[in-house]
């Protein structure tokens, strides 16, 4: 065996270590590590593993209600209760820096990683959705991306027979090379069904399972703790992992089994630092010791170092211990699944993480200490520079538009706002049979049945259905120009898609996606942004059960926009109150709920706005204040009319403002393929007040929501809304016009678009792009 | 009336089926793994969509060699019912029990949506039920399904009234545009000779309920149960 490098002060550089950190890590020790336990330390102490950097930061999110069974950073991932002795697991986590290097893989194991943390909680993952962005699609290397990553998660999740209900994604110029890939998956389980990551019991053999451990993906979480440089594609293609879904669906079934036999004292996957991470998290969680010899670990490559097979992050294996006396029901449901298996080690009482190879001793390290004892820093926050002249921006420069015509076509047809069902016609969304709304609408729904929950049974017809509606958000844009309202806005729009689709929110899932941490103004992009969040999730009630952080998302041009992504979790009480967005019934009264304007917002909701952006090209200005009692109340408002039987159709205002929201209810209900419906609106504005008709139409100001009820019931609803003090207003007629055209009035004119033209800007522009 | 539903490590459909025929039509049903030698007692067969053993080399090229595959063909070989649902029609032309076989839809993408189809025979216990002129709307969701087949194995496709389904558009017209994935002669299903042996690609267990958007799946489900009831060999007038 070839003999280990010494420590030298490059080697530990190399180890993305500083000198500061090595320095803590002899006083922790009272020794130098050798070469293997350096690597130990490199992953465990990476941002990615240890949130160094922002542990400080993530304290100040609101993490506690009556619903968490378990709450965030405990886990593998939060759990809530929702009723019925029925608990869902849910958590978002990024794979950036792979999917840059190697997008077909890379996405594919950002959605497998997060699927095993899922089941590691022994829940069963019902469904999954994603967060992407890109650069803009007129580059090829950018479509490269795009293609991979989609086809990624797409293989990975049609495979593993998870559905991929909904998602959302932008094009923004800041993310050229350095996409963003953030998948979320939600599992189902009884309250009784509940793992956990812990080596319990001294003495309790330590398995693993799964497929053999190989190169791939050496140390991919400290790989993720970088800037991406030109030579990251090269250089670091060998940390990126290989996906495997059909083993990642063996070993969830196997799993699944195992737990189900009661013989499991603690399980974990094997992520981010694989055995590394697994092996000295449970035991650090487990207050035990834990002791396990490499000789045994399944190996695909001869002549593996201690140091590749402790930091190798090959895909779907797993860490289980068990209860001493039952390791043939291990052997038996493995063998079942035709899954390797290994007995590898036990639990200690040692509180030390031993790892031997043939017996020799090669890491011996205090596990509670590697794992939770990770440098805290406390960056540096400056108020970046751009900030001034965004907010010195004022609509003198811009002139008005006299004729909208043209620009509610370039903006639908924008590939942010445009039809995402290039994406989504990719993706199975309907494996499980569960999904009530497809993706397309604000968001999606999916039911929870007998066979969702793990070993389910139907309890003799009656086991007790619940409905949950999901939607993550983030408008960067937004954020970038002022993250603390855009990072709130991020979460008053998951809120606000929630509510349209009859739901209630009950927790939320962050991804922090941001720059390098070491400079203070991009480390202010994510205080702010984190202190938005945190405020907003509060005020939705709405726990952080957990999340993600990943930095250092730049590449030589800079950094990205900052981009806290938010995804959130809802429960809709009734299958009559899931609504979705388009327009159904001629003659239906469409309302507009919400303050068309904010008065104080001297740009009129065009700061940051997509109008801004494509027809004047220009990403500047104040974006829209987020008022978040104000958001509160129109949820809650909104689900009472739902509730009440009032609401046919209801649909929010985000990018491109209330037209494209209202061209968007014109013919965004798919019949079937190539099947459009579509259906005219004959609107009237003239009675509200705005100086400028770009803002009236285009502008993006918060806190509004499009609805449709009976002619009959408009009166009622608008009366009950205002009772709950919502402003609402009478503002149109559906299918009023004949043809099937879009009307809009207003006091300064009157425009009509045929809804066919406009439908196909925004259902083929990515299409086309992409050809 | 008992139904068995195939489970391939890799099936992942298996329990959509499982559920639409337990609890939308209320018919004992069990899963039967792979490793088996016999359906036991089962009136008829489902093998479900998923991907049986990861589908990597080619869909159901070694599910063909499965114990059960083995016990599947004898019980057909016996006139027992037998029926394919996307992976399962894979795996049934894989195993020479259908003609043809289901090659890269034309796009090189995976495609998941409702499509519209015409039943272009009603003479089969898997469509028997479907009423004259209705056109079904019915999910499909795979990466290979692009029916394929030679020209003389059409022409005895055709002249035996094999074919079962065939994607159409909304209007219920038969055109190219209306063809998902590029099949041949707009093929979404087919039968064998003997017809009692069946595969399609739509998924008709995501259409057998109003919460998931359509039900004119359960029609499928419908004619085969009609088919197997003694008394339905007397019908139709």
């Amino acid at each position: 065996m070839p003999t280990e490098p010494a420590i030298t002060p490059e080697l530990v550089a190399e180890h993305n270590l500083t000198p500061e950190e090595y320095e803590g890590i002899l006083e922790l020790l009272g020794r130098a590590p050798n070469y293997t336990e350096l690597g130990i330390f490199s992953v465990m102490w990476s941002e990615h593993c240890s949130y160094k950097n922002t542990r400080a930061l993530l304290k100040g999110f609101p993490t506690e209600s009556p619903r968490v069974l378990v709450a965030a950073g405990e886990e593998n991932a939060g759990i809530l209760d929702i009723g019925d002795g029925l608990a869902i697991s849910f958590k978002i986590e990024s794979h950036n820096h792979p999917s840059a290097v190697e997008p077909f893989q890379g996405a594919a194991t950002g959605v497998g990683g997060i699927i095993r943390d899922i089941f590691t909680m022994g829940a069963r993952p019902v469904c999954a959705i994603n967060s992407l962005r890109f650069g803009e699609l007129s580059n090829a290397n950018v479509r490269r991306l795009f293609r991979g990553v989609v086809s990624g998660i797409a293989h990975y999740g049609n495979c593993f027979g998870i559905p991929t209900v909904g998602g959302e994604v932008y094009f923004d110029k800041s993310y050229e090379g350095n996409p963003l890939v953030n998948a979320f998956a939600l599992g189902v389980l009884r309250h009784d069904q509940i793992a956990r990551g812990a080596a319990k019991g001294v003495g309790n053999p330590v398995f693993y399972v799964g497929p053999a451990t190989g190169r791939d993906g050496l140390a991919g979480a400290a790989f993720a703790s970088q800037d991406l440089t030109e030579e990251s594609a090269e250089i670091q293609r060998g940390a990126v992992q290989v996906g495997d879904p059909f083993m990642e669906k063996l070993c969830m079934e196997a799993c699944l089994e195992l737990l189900a036999t009661g013989a499991v004292a603690g399980i974990q996957d094997m992520g981010a630092a694989g055995l590394t991470c697994s092996t000295c998290e449970t035991a650090a969680r487990g207050g035990t010791g834990i002791e396990i010899d490499l000789a045994k670990v399944p190996q695909r490559s001869p002549g593996m170092t201690p140091y590749e097979i402790l930091l190798s992050e090959s895909q779907e294996r797993m860490l289980i211990i068990i209860e001493q006396g039952r390791e043939e029901e291990v052997k038996r449901i493995f063998d079942k699944w035709d899954l390797p298996w290994a007995e590898i080690g036990h639990v200690t009482d040692t509180g030390q993480m031993v790892v031997k190879n043939h017996g020799e001793i090669v890491v011996d390290l205090p596990a509670k200490k590697l794992a939770d004892d990770a440098p805290i820093y406390h960056r540096e926050a400056t108020e970046p520079k751009y900030l001034a002249a965004v907010r010195a921006f004022t609509l003198e420069g811009i002139d008005d538009l006299d004729d909208p015509t043209a620009a509610l076509g370039k903006l639908l047809k924008w590939p942010t706002i445009a039809s995402k069902n290039w994406v989504y016609r990719q993706y199975d969304h309907m494996v499980r049979a569960n999904t009530m709304v497809n993706p397309g609408s604000d968001a999606a729904v999916i039911r929870i049945k007998a066979d969702s929950v793990p070993g389910g049974d139907d309890c003799n017809g009656s086991f007790p259905e619940k409905l949950l509606a999901l939607a993550v958000d983030c408008n960067a844009t937004h954020v970038y120009l002022d993250p603390f309202e855009g990072a709130k806005a991020a979460v008053a729009e998951c809120a606000r898609n929630l509510a349209c689709s009859g739901a209630t929110p009950i927790g939320s899932t962050d991804n922090l996606n941001f720059g390098n941490p070491h400079n203070p103004e991009l480390f202010w992009q994510l205080k702010e942004s984190v202190r938005g969040l945190a405020e907003g999730c509060a005020a939705f009630d709405a726990p952080v059960t957990g999340g993600n952080v990943s930095l250092y998302n730049q590449n030589p041009e800079g950094a990205i926009d900052p981009t806290p992504t938010m995804a959130m979790v809802g429960l809709i009480e009734d299958a009559a109150h899931v609504t979705t967005q388009w327009f159904k019934d001629e003659g239906a009264a469409i309302i507009l709920l919400g303050e068309p304007l904010d008065a104080e917002d001297a740009l009129h909701g065009l700061g940051g706005s997509a109008f801004l952006q494509v027809l004047h090209e220009q990403k500047t200005g104040t974006p829209p204040r987020c008022n978040l009692e104000t958001e509160r109340t129109l949820g809650t408002t909104l689900l009472g009319l739902i509730q009440s039987g009032l609401v046919k159709g209801a649909h929010d205002c985000a990018e491109g403002g209330l037209a494209v929201a209202l061209a968007e209810c014109c013919f965004s209900e798919l019949e079937g393929r190539n099947t459009p419906r579509f259906i005219g609106a004959e609107i009237d504005l003239s009675e509200l007040e705005c100086d400028r008709l770009d803002a009236l139409l285009f502008g993006e100001t918060l806190g509004r929501i499009v609805i449709t009820t009976s002619e009959l019931d408009s009166v009622k609803a608008i009366e009950r809304a205002k009772l709950m003090g919502v402003p609402a207003r009478r503002i149109g007629t559906v299918g009023a016009v004949k043809g099937a055209a879009l009307k809009i009035k207003s006091t300064t004119g009157e425009w009509s678009w045929e809804v066919a033209g406009l439908h196909d800007l925004w259902w083929n522009s990515i299409d086309n792009a992409m050809a | 009336m008992k139904f068995a539903v195939l489970q391939f490590p890799g099936s992942n459909c298996d329990q959509d089926c499982v559920h639409v025929l337990r609890s939308v039509f209320g018919c004992p049903t069990e899963l039967l793994w792979h490793k088996e030698y016999s359906v036991g007692d089962a009136d008829a067969v489902f093998i479900p969509g998923g991907f049986s053993y990861g589908d990597y080399l080619r869909t159901g090229s070694i599910a063909r060699f499965s114990p059960v595959m083995g016990a599947v063909k004898e019980f057909a070989d016996n006139g027992g019912h037998v029926f394919g649902i996307c992976n399962g029609f894979q795996i049934l032309c894989e195993a020479g029990m259908l003609p043809g076989a289901l090659i890269r839809n034309r796009s090189l993408q995976f495609r998941c949506e409702h499509v519209y189809l015409q039943t272009a025979t009603h003479d089969s216990p898997f469509t028997g039920q479907i009423p004259e002129g209705k056109n079904l709307r019915i999910p499909i969701a795979h990466g290979e399904g692009n029916y394929f087949c030679d020209d003389e194995t059409l022409q005895s496709l055709e002249a035996n009234n094999q074919i079962l389904f065939q994607y159409v558009d909304a209007e219920g017209d038969l055109t190219d545009h209306a063809n998902p994935n590029g099949s041949l002669a707009n093929i979404a299903g087919i039968c064998n000779a003997k017809r009692n042996v069946a595969g399609m690609m739509p998924h008709p267990e995501r259409a057998a309920e109003a919460a998931l958007g359509s039900t004119d799946g359960r029609l499928i489900f419908e004619s085969l149960i009609a088919a197997l009831k003694p008394q339905s060999t007397l019908a139709p007038a």
